[in-house]
């Protein structure tokens, strides 16, 4: 058994282990942490396919980002998952009849998959690519060059996401004190401060 | 990438980049206040794009490795979505002044779902197809929800986003799976890797993608968020969701099935035909017990959709040619039927229930007599020109071997009449006189007019539209 196997063995059992107790583990917190184990270990999978920009994106976006903020979400917000586990627990029936017969279709449907003549399934990332030393060389030439109008049409798409986000909850409110540093400095003194002469055993 | 493919796609970059610049004016400068200004000019270079696309000459372009095409279909789309987003901009106008609902960011997401648009019906490729997909309808969401407010607007985003982002999941997965099996996503490399008989995994895809625009045409059964989008949203949301996005979506479904699948119609035929009767009846049916006329107008969207569906059912040139004149008759109709609905007020306030119009006759007799015209043309009554856009498809369909969806088309068409003409006794012969104000902008009433005038004008040749039509038609089919 080579290095290689026993990796891919050591990833693949991790990542189904880390999935099955994202699901079943009773804290919450907990989940997400077998979660971003499973996520690890599909980045170690991807990277014995040869894959390794997917393999640092995965570490980057999901476990850098997305695990966190389900993080965030879960220890912040109050919400009540032994309720959230009953009610699984009611569904969970017709759920797993829903998912077997699924499973069935998808199995009928892949089982017996065809390729039209001629067409030619890539094994390695690079192949795809064509070219460059490593994949993320190739997927970076791809995505600026031949999918061009892709890319800048997934700009527009995150533009209107963006201001989606900016038209549905920004409030511009009056009366909220902002610093104006430009104010600030050309305030005059004798404008705004008031000297008052306060004699011995008064008040103002 | 060279200039050449810059230059196809020149109008969508026009409008991309007049939209980042209107962003930037409305962030730094008058903000809401530009608002009427925004939206009169996007909708001039709505009409200035229209008339340069349709003034280029004939002649197929593709550009970036054959994800996008410039041809008389695309063009024809392209001109018919553009035109009736400018109409439904200038007509929103003074509704969304008087409801405070000017945003300048309103008519600069409308522009960039006119990008989403432009590019779905030039995709020639899956990529392509899924980008200018959600590029028009995550702009759709967001104004969906406008008025963020009411429960019912944001309750009709929220329910379009979700049921859209579905309907996204089932095209991608079935994208993968035709990716799966032609090995390409262009469409002219699936076309000829998909001849003659398609294994189960394609077939599986192919019913996959077609149910997932089916969800964006609003085709039954993947109709369920139409009336409560159409009832929640502001209405001259509503007006631009009936009109333009339906055309891109039916184009592009148009220019799946035989762009990429045009070697087995046999298959797609059946899948179309079957939404096509199920949106019909649907339609037809649900609509009678409606009193709320913008969920009536979300189910006689409906059951326009499947007659449109027939004419693509037919699988020939002469099918495709009905279905685009269909939706260019529909448009049409359906802005002049906006610009009476969006009129509808009381006091001010803008009035949705059909029961208001109760002998609207008597209170302004041109337009309840522009709105009969659009409303008999709406449910196809002879001579108008509305009789004549499902004549075509029924024609295209029997002529196709399809006479029982002919027949069935015919029959759901009688029944759709019924709230039709519903409405228009309510208008002539109602209890009570109605509260309405008999007033209405000179914008909104002359859309009304001219859309009415249409429907009775148009008959002596479709407004010329069936020479660019069949062009368009005989691109697509090869």
């Amino acid at each position: 058994m080579t290095a290689q196997v026993l990796a891919f063995y050591l990833f693949a059992v991790a990542c189904i282990a880390g999935g099955v107790f994202t699901v079943v583990a009773r804290n919450p917190v907990h989940s997400v942490l077998w979660l971003i184990l499973s996520f690890l270990s599909a980045a170690g999978l991807f990277v014995l396919l040869g894959a390794e920009f997917v393999a640092m994106l995965l570490v980057i976006v999901y476990v850098g980002a997305v695990a966190v903020l389900f993080l965030f979400v879960v220890m912040m917000l109050d919400v009540d998952f032994a309720e959230l586990k009953a009610e699984l627990a009611r569904y969970m029936p017709l759920a797993l009849l829903i998912g077997v017969v699924i499973l069935m279709q998808l199995g009928m449907a892949l089982g017996v998959w065809t390729t039209a003549e001629g067409v030619a399934l890539a094994e390695r990332p690079d192949s795809v690519a064509g070219g460059g030393d490593h994949n993320t060389d190739a997927l970076g030439r791809i995505l600026y060059d031949k999918y061009f109008l892709l890319f800048q049409l997934a700009g527009l798409i995150l533009l209107v996401a963006m201001v989606g986000a900016i038209v549905l909850t920004l409030r511009h409110r009056e009366y909220v004190k902002r610093q104006d540093v430009v104010q600030q400095m050309h305030r005059d003194p004798s404008a705004t401060i008031e000297l008052k002469d306060v004699e011995p055993g008064q008040g103002l | 990438m060279q200039t050449g493919d810059l230059t196809i796609i020149l109008p969508e970059i026009v409008l991309s980049i007049f939209a980042m610049a209107g962003l930037l004016a409305g962030a730094y400068g008058g903000r809401d206040r530009l608002g009427p200004a925004m939206i009169w000019t996007t909708s001039a270079l709505f009409a200035v794009l229209a008339a340069w696309i349709g003034l280029q000459g004939a002649g197929t372009a593709t550009a970036f490795g054959g994800m996008f095409t410039d041809d008389a279909f695309a063009r024809f789309a392209k001109v018919t979505i553009l035109l009736s987003a400018a109409a439904v901009l200038l007509m929103g106008e003074g509704y969304m002044v008087r409801s405070d609902l000017i945003r300048f960011e309103y008519p600069l997401l409308i522009a960039l779902a006119a990008v989403g648009m432009m590019v779905m019906v030039s995709a020639s490729d899956l990529m392509a197809l899924y980008m200018g997909l959600e590029l028009q309808s995550l702009s759709l969401y967001v104004i969906a929800a406008l008025r963020r407010d009411s429960v019912r607007s944001t309750e009709a985003g929220l329910k379009y986003f979700v049921l859209g982002a579905l309907s996204s999941g089932l095209l991608l997965f079935g994208a993968s799976l035709v990716y799966g099996f032609a090995g390409t996503t262009g469409f002219a490399g699936i076309f000829e890797a998909v001849q003659g008989r398609a294994p189960v995994g394609l077939l599986i895809g192919l019913s996959l993608v077609i149910a997932g625009l089916a969800f964006k045409v609003s085709a039954a059964p993947f109709h369920m968020w139409t009336p409560d989008v159409y009832e929640g949203a502001p209405t001259p949301v509503t007006a631009f969701f009936a009109t333009a996005p339906k055309i891109a979506a039916m184009a592009l479904l148009a220019r799946v099935v035989y762009g990429a699948f045009g070697g087995i119609v046999g298959d797609w035929q059946q899948i179309l035909a079957a939404l096509s009767v199920a949106s019909m009846f649907l339609g037809a049916v649900a609509a009678i017990g409606q009193r709320n006329i913008k969920r009536l107008m979300a189910y006689s969207s409906i059951a326009h959709m499947g007659f449109a569906l027939m004419g693509l059912a037919a699988g020939t040139v002469a099918g495709v040619e009905a279905m685009l004149i269909y939706l260019v008759i529909y448009v049409t109709m359906n802005i002049g039927t906006f610009a009476f609905i969006l009129s509808m007020e009381r006091d001010g306030a803008p009035v949705v229930e059909i029961s208001a119009l109760s002998l609207y006759s008597r209170r302004s007799p041109t337009r309840a007599l522009a709105m009969l015209v659009l409303l008999f043309s709406l449910a196809g009554v002879p001579p108008l020109v509305g009789f004549f856009a499902k004549y075509s498809v029924l024609l295209a369909a029997v002529d196709a071997g399809l006479v029982w969806l002919a027949v069935l088309g015919v029959i759901a068409s009688v029944i759709g009449a019924f709230y039709y003409i519903r409405i228009v006794y309510i208008m002539y012969f109602g209890d009570e006189e109605s509260e309405l104000d008999a007033g209405g902008s000179t914008v909104l009433t002359g859309f009304l007019v001219v859309s009415a005038a249409l429907m009775l004008f148009g008959l002596w040749n479709l407004a010329g539209i069936e020479g660019p039509a069949a062009a368009a038609a005989s691109t697509l089919v090869r």
